[in-house]
């Protein structure tokens, strides 16, 4: 699993490549917690690269999306797809976060 | 098809290795692809759960993940040598309860059509889960 950061005007893109698993997902929980200890108010996952995401994946967006809140930033999701999306509708994690089909579909939407 | 047993330690990145045999079952069963995502989704969680909860995290423990292809259904078994859980402590969390974590029961009760333990073991715990192939429940 990669995670790859880049920032596109003032939105945090955090793209995210591979299978996000037990092994994985302290990687990604690493670079998101360095994200939001800077507290950037923007912050877009993009999830269009990912196969394979467990619950240690999804626990690590929902304390990112926690800490973001603490100081009124927003973190969306987008290009959820197929075993991936279906975690978050099981988990009804998909009535949580706010959920974009596209980058380009999420990105007006952080104003 | 004979059972197909696959023996490994509880290394977080060895998972794949589980996931992938899961996989491959599941489409030589004839599972549709959502089918065996649920399948593969459901063994990798239970599989974590033994590595976090039953072995706290050791690495060097003995996990072994048997696969029967039956007629009528999909068979996995978990095995590991830890100390015995009690199955009526085990419950899923409430999902209105927005946390990190937590998740691993539900998912795997949500995604098979049976889940239960085999008590007969006099040592270590073994996770049975069972999916119907299409049709067949």
């Amino acid at each position: 699993m990669e995670v790859n950061i880049r920032d596109d005007n003032h939105i945090k893109i955090v793209a995210v490549t591979g299978e996000v698993d037990l092994y994985s997902s302290p990687k990604l929980r690493t670079e998101l917690l360095e994200t939001t200890k800077a507290k950037h108010k923007a912050i877009l996952v993009d999830l269009h690269q990912v196969s394979y995401m467990d619950s240690s994946g999804i626990a690590t967006l929902v304390e990112a999306l926690q800490q973001v809140k603490k100081y009124g930033g927003k973190l969306k999701i987008a290009n959820l797809q197929g075993a991936v999306r279906d975690v978050f509708e099981l988990s009804r994690l998909d009535k949580v976060f706010d959920i974009y089909s596209s980058l380009e579909e999420a990105k007006p939407t952080f104003g | 098809m004979d059972e197909v047993e696959i023996k490994l330690p509880s290394n977080p990145k060895l998972s794949k290795i589980v996931r992938c045999g899961v996989s491959h079952i599941c489409e030589l069963s004839g599972f549709p692809e959502d089918e065996k995502n649920a399948v593969v989704r459901a063994v990798d969680e239970a599989f974590s759960n033994i590595i976090t909860h039953t072995y706290n995290g050791k690495k060097n423990k003995s996990i072994v993940v048997i696969l029967r292809a039956l007629e009528d259904r999909l068979e996995v078994r978990l095995r590991d040598l830890g100390d015995k859980v009690d199955p009526n402590e085990i419950t899923p969390r409430d999902l209105d309860d927005i946390r990190p974590g937590g998740l691993g029961v539900h998912l795997i009760r949500s995604s098979m059509d049976e889940v239960h333990y085999n008590r007969s073991l006099k040592v270590g715990n073994e996770l049975i889960l069972e999916k119907y192939l299409p049709g067949k429940r």
